[in-house]
C-alpha cells in the first residue's frame, strides 16, 4: 500500500466537501456579487453596480455603523468580564465547579429562546432589571423600545454572555508558571500587582485569541438581533440587514455585495490585530 | 502544576460574596424564565412584579403547546441533529487522521487552504449555496443543513489533527507489522483511544444545529418541517408582546435538553477545550 495516496485518500472526502461546498459557491457568489438577481430568472450582469448602490446606501451605513459601535463596546466588555471571573474562579474554593458550572452556562445556552427571555428580562414595566432599579427608587430605561437604549440593551447581553469564554481563561492561567508568583511575594507585590505585572501579560496570548473571535462573533451577530430588534431600527445589524435583502426582498446579487463588504471588514481587522500582536501579546 | 495555596479566611469570603453575586445575575434570566412560566396571567402583569409566582399553575404550558407543537419540533431538530452527528464526527476524524498520520503531497498546501475555510464567514457563500440547492429541488428540506457534514467541518478537523498528532509513533508502527489496513488501524486504534475528543466533537456538532438558527431560516419554510429554533422566532413574532407566560413556557421546554447536557457531559465541554491547545 502506497502511503502517500492512503493519506491523500483519507483527506479526500473533505477536499470533495471543500469544492462543492466552498470553492464553487465562492467563485458563484463572486459572480452574482456582480449582477441583479432576484432568484428568479437569469441573472443580469451590472459589473460594479451593486457596489455603487451600496456605497450610496443609507441603511447600509446605518447598519455597519450599530454593528461597528456594538464591536467597539462588546468586545473590550466581554474579555474583562471573562478575564476577571476567570481570575476569582482560578481560586482554590470548595464550590468552584459549581461556580464554573454556572458562569459557562451561556457558552452552550444560546439561541432564540434566550433572545426571548432577554426580552422579558429587559421589559420596561414588567422586567426583572427595572423592576429590581425600582427598589431603589431608579425609573429604568426603556431599553430595546427607545431608540438610545438600544445599544445598552445588545451589551447587558454580551456582558451576561461573556463567561461562555472563561474556559479558554482558565487554561491560559493554569500554564502561568506557579514561580513567577512566588518570586513577586518575595518581592513583595500584593495581589493587583501580581496580577497586572504577571497575569495579564501572562494572559495576552488568550486575550489575543478572543479579542479576533469576539469581533468577528460581533461582525455576524444575527440570531438575538434578528429576534429582538429594537426601537427606531437600532437593532439592525448588518447581517439583519443582510438576510432582509437576500431572503425578504430577493436582491440576491445586492446581498452577496453586501456579503462580500463583511468578509473584507473582517478580514483587515484580522490582518490588522495580526501586526499588532508582537507589540502586546506574550510569546 | 502545583495546586495553588487556599486563599485566607477575608479573602475567601470576599470571593464567595463576589462569585455568588455573579452567580445570582446570571442565572436571575433563567428563574425568571420558570417564575414566569408558572405564574397566573394577572400574576405576570403586576406592579410591583411578584419574583415568586403566588400560585403555581401549568396553564402557561398548556397553552404553549396548544399554539406551537414544541415537542414536534423539537423532535425534528433532534433527528437533524442525529443525521449530522455521525457524519460529521466520523468524517472529520477520518480526514484529521490522514492530514496528521500521514505524508502526502500537496499536503501543507491542503491543510492552509482548510485553515483558509474556517476564516471565510459562512455569509459568503451562504447566498450561492442557496440558490445552488434550490436549482437542485432541495428547498424547504434537511438536506442542505445535513449532507454537508458527511464531508467534515474544517473547525473539527483542525482540531482532532491537533488531537491525534500527540499520539506516539509506535502505535501504528506495530500494527503495520502485524500488516493491519490503515482504515483498520484508524477505526480498531484511533477511534477507541479518542472517545473524549469525539464526544467532545459530536457535543459540539449537536449544540451547533440545536441552537443554529440563520441557516435553518433559509432552508426550511412549511412549519411542519420547523425546528425548535425556528419554532420559537415564529412563535415570538406571532404573539407578539401579549403572551408571555406561554413563551417563557416555551423557552423552558426547548433549554431543558441543552440544560441537561450541560449538566451531564460538562466535562466533555471542557475536555475541548484543552484539546483546542490555545496557548499562543
Amino acid at each position: 500500500m502506497n502511503r502517500q495516496r492512503t493519506g491523500f485518500y483519507f483527506v479526500l472526502p473533505w477536499l470533495i466537501g471543500f469544492v462543492l461546498f466552498t470553492l464553487f459557491p465562492l467563485i458563484a457568489a463572486l459572480y452574482i456579487s456582480f449582477t441583479e438577481w432576484s432568484i428568479i430568472g437569469n441573472p443580469v450582469f451590472i459589473g460594479a453596480g451593486n457596489f455603487v448602490k451600496i456605497f450610496k446606501d443609507p441603511m447600509f451605513y446605518e447598519s455597519l455603523w450599530i454593528t461597528v459601535k456594538y464591536a467597539i463596546f462588546a468586545v473590550p466588555l466581554t474579555i474583562a468580564t471573562a478575564f476577571t471571573v476567570a481570575v476569582l474562579l482560578n481560586n482554590n474554593l470548595r464550590l468552584v465547579g459549581v461556580f464554573r458550572t454556572i458562569y459557562y452556562m451561556p457558552a452552550i445556552v444560546s439561541g432564540v429562546a434566550v433572545a426571548i427571555v432577554f426580552k422579558w428580562v429587559l421589559d420596561p414595566n414588567y422586567g426583572v432589571i427595572n423592576s429590581f432599579l425600582a427598589i431603589f427608587g431608579i425609573r429604568g430605561p426603556n431599553w430595546l423600545y427607545d431608540p438610545n437604549w438600544v445599544l445598552p440593551s445588545y451589551l447587558v447581553m454580551a456582558v451576561w454572555g461573556a463567561s461562555g469564554g472563561l474556559l479558554t481563561y482558565l487554561v491560559g492561567l493554569k500554564d502561568i508558571p506557579r514561580e513567577l508568583y512566588e518570586s513577586a511575594e518575595i518581592d513583595g507585590a500584593g495581589t493587583l500587582r501580581k496580577i497586572r505585572h504577571i497575569t495579564i501579560p501572562m494572559i495576552t496570548p488568550v486575550i489575543f485569541y478572543n479579542l479576533i473571535m469576539g469581533l468577528i462573533a460581533a461582525f455576524r451577530k444575527f440570531t438575538d438581533a434578528y429576534i429582538l430588534g429594537g426601537a427606531g431600527n437600532q437593532g439592525t445589524f448588518y447581517m439583519v440587514y443582510l438576510y432582509d435583502q437576500a431572503f425578504s426582498f430577493y436582491k440576491m446579487g445586492y446581498a452577496t455585495a453586501l456579503a462580500w463588504i463583511l468578509f473584507v471588514i473582517i478580514l483587515t481587522l484580522t490582518i490588522i490585530i495580526n501586526v499588532t500582536r508582537k507589540y502586546w501579546v506574550h510569546t | 502544576m502545583g495546586k495553588k495555596q487556599a486563599p485566607g479566611r477575608i479573602q475567601s469570603f470576599a470571593l464567595y460574596a463576589v462569585l455568588t453575586l455573579g452567580s445570582v445575575a446570571m442565572l436571575m434570566p433563567f428563574f425568571w424564565m420558570i417564575s414566569t412560566a408558572l405564574k397566573t396571567e394577572s400574576d405576570i402583569f403586576t406592579i410591583p412584579i411578584k419574583w415568586i409566582p403566588q400560585k403555581i399553575v401549568f396553564d402557561n404550558f398548556t397553552r404553549a403547546f396548544e399554539v406551537v407543537p414544541i415537542l414536534k419540533y423539537m423532535f425534528n431538530t433532534f433527528v437533524m441533529a442525529v443525521l449530522k452527528i455521525g457524519g460529521e464526527v466520523f468524517v472529520s476524524a477520518l480526514v484529521a487522521y490522514g492530514f496528521a498520520r500521514y505524508q502526502f503531497k500537496s499536503k501543507n498546501v491542503l491543510f492552509m487552504i482548510l485553515l483558509a475555510t474556517m476564516m471565510l464567514p459562512y455569509e459568503v457563500t451562504m447566498i450561492p449555496t442557496f440558490i445552488i440547492w434550490s436549482n437542485l429541488g432541495f428547498s424547504d428540506s434537511y438536506v442542505p443543513l445535513v449532507l454537508p457534514a458527511y464531508f467534515g467541518s474544517a473547525t473539527f478537523i483542525f482540531f482532532l489533527r491537533m488531537y491525534f498528532e500527540t499520539f506516539p509513533r509506535e502505535l501504528e508502527e506495530s500494527a503495520v507489522i502485524d500488516g493491519a489496513r490503515p482504515i483498520h488501524i484508524f477505526v480498531r486504534i484511533f477511534i477507541p483511544l479518542s472517545k473524549a475528543a469525539l464526544m467532545t466533537i459530536a457535543l459540539w456538532s449537536f449544540m451547533g444545529t440545536w441552537n443554529d438558527l440563520l441557516g435553518q431560516l433559509i432552508y426550511i419554510n412549511s412549519p411542519s418541517k420547523y425546528t425548535i429554533q425556528l419554532g420559537l422566532a415564529s412563535f415570538s413574532n406571532m404573539t407578539g408582546e401579549t403572551l408571555w407566560g406561554p413563551l417563557m413556557a416555551a423557552s423552558f421546554v426547548a433549554l431543558l435538553p441543552i440544560i441537561f447536557l450541560l449538566l451531564f457531559a460538562q466535562r466533555y465541554f471542557t475536555e475541548g477545550i484543552k484539546m483546542t491547545g490555545i496557548k499562543g
